[in-house]
């Protein structure tokens, strides 16, 4: 009797504490990446649940209303997951085949967890959006844009280069700049209806 | 992956060796239960469980006879022998089946090995690659060298990719971008790969010296002028500066990509019909690519020129109904498209 009336509300019971243990996991790494430092919190305890958050919202920020028909909604949130996915393992790929020492799923995790600038910088356009278009409007967005592309690129970095050999940084790191262009590129050309 | 166990037995005669191993792993397991209760009673005797290591033995073998006996019955009689023989094929499937599992991705991990070495350069040496493949070299007596590596082609690629998107979001920012994405990636790769496995049947059809991967490099590092034009172009919309790009920059990077060729080739027939293919669809790759993703943009250029700004409906061009990157909706113009043209009319 007394397990009966323990089970389903209790807030002492399995679900809830991995939850709040694995959502305080995710907070401090999205603290890394803010503020980065090289560290290895990212690399040792790597998880995917903080990257699919961040596609996952992203995503569904990039969708338009439906402009021209209603397919518009549909490919842009398929397309923001297959660009950020298979980007990330394409970067990943080439990074090992460079002769890096770091495993798959620690990569996907760090590209992952620098896309947060990126959101960021979109929930900002978002809401300048909001205010009355002009070319303003498009230079502040141009600016917070440029802004977080940077501070994405140097996230990754700062915890990407030591995995590559010493002479090899640059080519490891062009791929990251060329995928966050992308991204930003897709933000920054937002325009919602 | 574990290999088949011999049989401790002796030879066994019967459906083949890998039955004796799949067996023999059964009654290992089996045996390690009868270990561990012997040791509770003899207490850790060596001279007792030696003694019961062959007792085991020679009742293993006792029973590889009678099981060889029973399937020398089973092949001989009709009922009984198909159902042991039906157990021993689904037995016998599902090891084939976890062996060829394992080994597939044991090749899998081995193919990333595989292109390792094409990986294998330094940033200097691809930053030297990008410079030499504008400069033609005029010596064409002797095949000149191809670095064969992929990072440099494929990174390339990947930066054509980014300027056509950055183009196309320039000119439209109303088409739906499923098509964006997946345009570019296809046109990019589709040229590199096609024109790469085209020209390189060519070359086995003229007796050329080039292997794939060469062709792959050379064709790669020749994009490096579509970038450089492209990146230009997108940003100054200036056709004579366009025209002006492609002889210039276009032609060096296709006068490299010839002499190379030719220096590999024997015989005027077999040099024409090889670098007048690579120079034609070279040239014609990069008008397709400024004029199918530029038109747009030009014609709202055109009709932005006016102190007032009217709505607008974009201008159509006549852009042949085959390419289908080109299509044009008839909507209207909302006013951030009109502000980065705006902000680009202003540069």
């Amino acid at each position: 009797m007394a397990e009966a009336v323990e089970s389903p509300g209790d807030p002492e019971t399995t679900t809830s504490r991995p939850l709040m243990r694995d959502l305080k996991a995710v907070g401090k790494k999205f603290m890394h990446v803010l503020y980065p430092r090289k560290s290895n919190t990212l690399l040792r305890d790597w998880d995917l649940w903080g990257p699919l958050i961040l596609c996952v919202t992203l995503a569904l920020m990039l969708q338009r209303g439906s402009v021209d028909s209603e397919k518009d909604g549909g490919p842009q949130f398929a397309e923001v997951f297959v660009i950020v996915w298979f980007g990330a393992v394409t970067i990943t790929l080439n990074s090992k085949l460079l002769g890096g020492n770091i495993s798959f799923f620690q990569s996907l995790c760090v590209l992952g967890y620098c896309i947060l600038p990126l959101t960021m910088a979109m929930l900002v356009c978002r809401l300048v959006l909001l205010a009355e278009p002009g070319p303003i409007n498009f230079m502040v967005r141009l600016f917070v844009v440029i802004i977080m592309f940077a501070w994405s690129i140097v996230a990754s970095t700062a915890f990407l280069a030591d995995s590559q050999p010493p002479n090899r940084k640059a080519l490891a790191v062009y791929p990251v700049f060329l995928f966050y262009f992308v991204i930003s590129w897709m933000i920054l050309t937002f325009t919602p209806q | 992956m574990a290999t088949p166990v011999a049989p401790a037995g002796g030879a066994r005669n019967g459906a083949g060796p890998e039955w004796g191993g799949f067996e023999e792993n059964i009654q290992g397991g089996g045996s390690a239960v009868i270990d561990m209760e012997n040791m509770d009673d003899t207490s850790g005797s060596s001279f007792e469980d030696m003694g019961e290591l062959h007792q085991r033995l020679r009742e293993e073998e006792v029973d590889a006879d009678a099981a060889a006996a029973e399937e020398e019955d089973g092949e001989f009689l009709g009922m009984k022998g198909f159902k042991g023989q039906l157990s021993r094929q689904v037995a016998d499937q599902m090891w084939q089946a976890g062996k060829r599992q394992a080994s597939r991705a044991f090749s899998l991990y081995a193919n990333i090995d595989i292109l390792r070495p094409y990986f294998d350069v330094e940033p200097a040496q691809v930053r030297s690659r990008l410079l030499e493949s504008m400069i033609p070299i005029k010596m064409v007596n002797f095949p000149q060298k191809i670095a064969g590596e992929l990072y440099g082609p494929l990174m390339l690629v990947f930066t054509l990719v980014a300027i056509l998107l950055h183009g196309m979001k320039t000119s439209d920012t109303i088409i739906r971008e499923g098509t964006l994405m997946g345009t570019a990636i296809g046109t990019c790769f589709g040229y590199w790969l096609g024109v790469s496995s085209f020209i390189y049947f060519l070359a086995y059809l003229c007796n050329a010296q080039i292997t794939m991967l060469q062709m792959l490099a050379l064709l790669g590092y020749g994009l490096f002028g579509h970038c450089i034009v492209l990146f230009i172009t997108y940003n100054i919309h200036l056709h004579a500066l366009f025209y002006l790009f492609w002889l210039l920059v276009g032609g060096l990077s296709t006068l490299r990509m010839v002499a190379v060729l030719v220096s590999r080739t024997v015989g005027p027939t077999q040099r024409l019909l090889l670098c007048g293919t690579l120079a034609t669809l070279h040239m014609l790759f990069l008008l397709y690519l400024h004029f199918a993703y530029h038109k747009v943009v030009e014609g709202i250029l055109d009709t932005l020129e006016g102190p007032n700004i009217p709505p607008i409906q974009r201008v159509p061009r006549d852009i042949p109904a085959a390419l289908p990157a080109a299509r044009l909706p008839t909507t209207v113009l909302n006013a951030t498209a009109r502000a980065v043209a705006v902000t680009l009319q202003s540069h």
